[in-house]
């Protein structure tokens, strides 16, 4: 599944023009980059939560030539997905 | 931010939109997705990342309470992979358009 098939489902199903479901659907999903790359976390109940984390700098080693290295912190993005969603994938059939 | 706060957000975005509207659209975003990982499909969002389905196997497992053996049941649990740009804007090395 891909963003386009997102959009198709929303103005096949729900009667919205292609143009206003690509819209929207771009939109929503620039809002939540937006929002994650300020650091805050997202929450859509129903489907899970997104999580920016800060990793402190780390020692390291270049497995193939056995040097150390110092691997830089940095923050990562987590998804921990909602009971909902994990259920979902446990009780539909594929 | 919370999905509420997305669909005001996205409401003020489109006025030409009923709340309403706005709501029906992005509970229709989320709802697809749950159902094409329900049907073991992978989900690709550029610029974004993607989301796919892991099996884990049926194993035995203690409760770590009491010490006894449980089976737990083969599963399917989602896994999201931040996608480039997304990943380079959280770290504050992405460009913000």
């Amino acid at each position: 599944m891909t963003k386009a098939d997102i959009i198709a489902r929303i103005y096949e199903k729900v009667g919205f023009s292609k143009k206003e479901a690509t819209d929207v659907v771009e939109a929503t999903f620039e809002i939540i980059k937006g929002r994650l790359e300020k650091g805050e976390k997202v929450k859509i109940s129903g489907f899970g939560n997104f999580v920016v984390n800060s990793k402190r700098p780390r020692k390291g080693r270049n497995p193939q030539t056995g040097e150390e290295i110092v691997i830089v912190g940095r923050r990562v993005l987590t998804f921990k997905p909602s009971q909902i969603l994990k259920k979902g994938l446990n009780s539909i059939s594929s | 931010m919370t999905k509420r706060d997305l669909i005001e957000e996205v409401n003020r975005k489109f006025p030409r939109l009923s709340r309403r509207d706005a709501e029906i659209i992005i509970n229709s975003v989320f709802d697809s997705m749950v159902d094409a990982m329900g049907h073991g499909e992978r989900i690709e969002i550029r610029g974004f990342g993607s989301f796919v389905i892991k099996h884990r196997r049926a194993r035995e497992g203690r409760n770590p309470k009491s010490g006894t053996v449980v089976s737990v049941a083969a599963k399917r649990v989602p896994f999201f992979k931040v996608g480039k740009e997304l990943r380079l804007r959280v770290d504050g090395k992405g460009s913000s358009e």
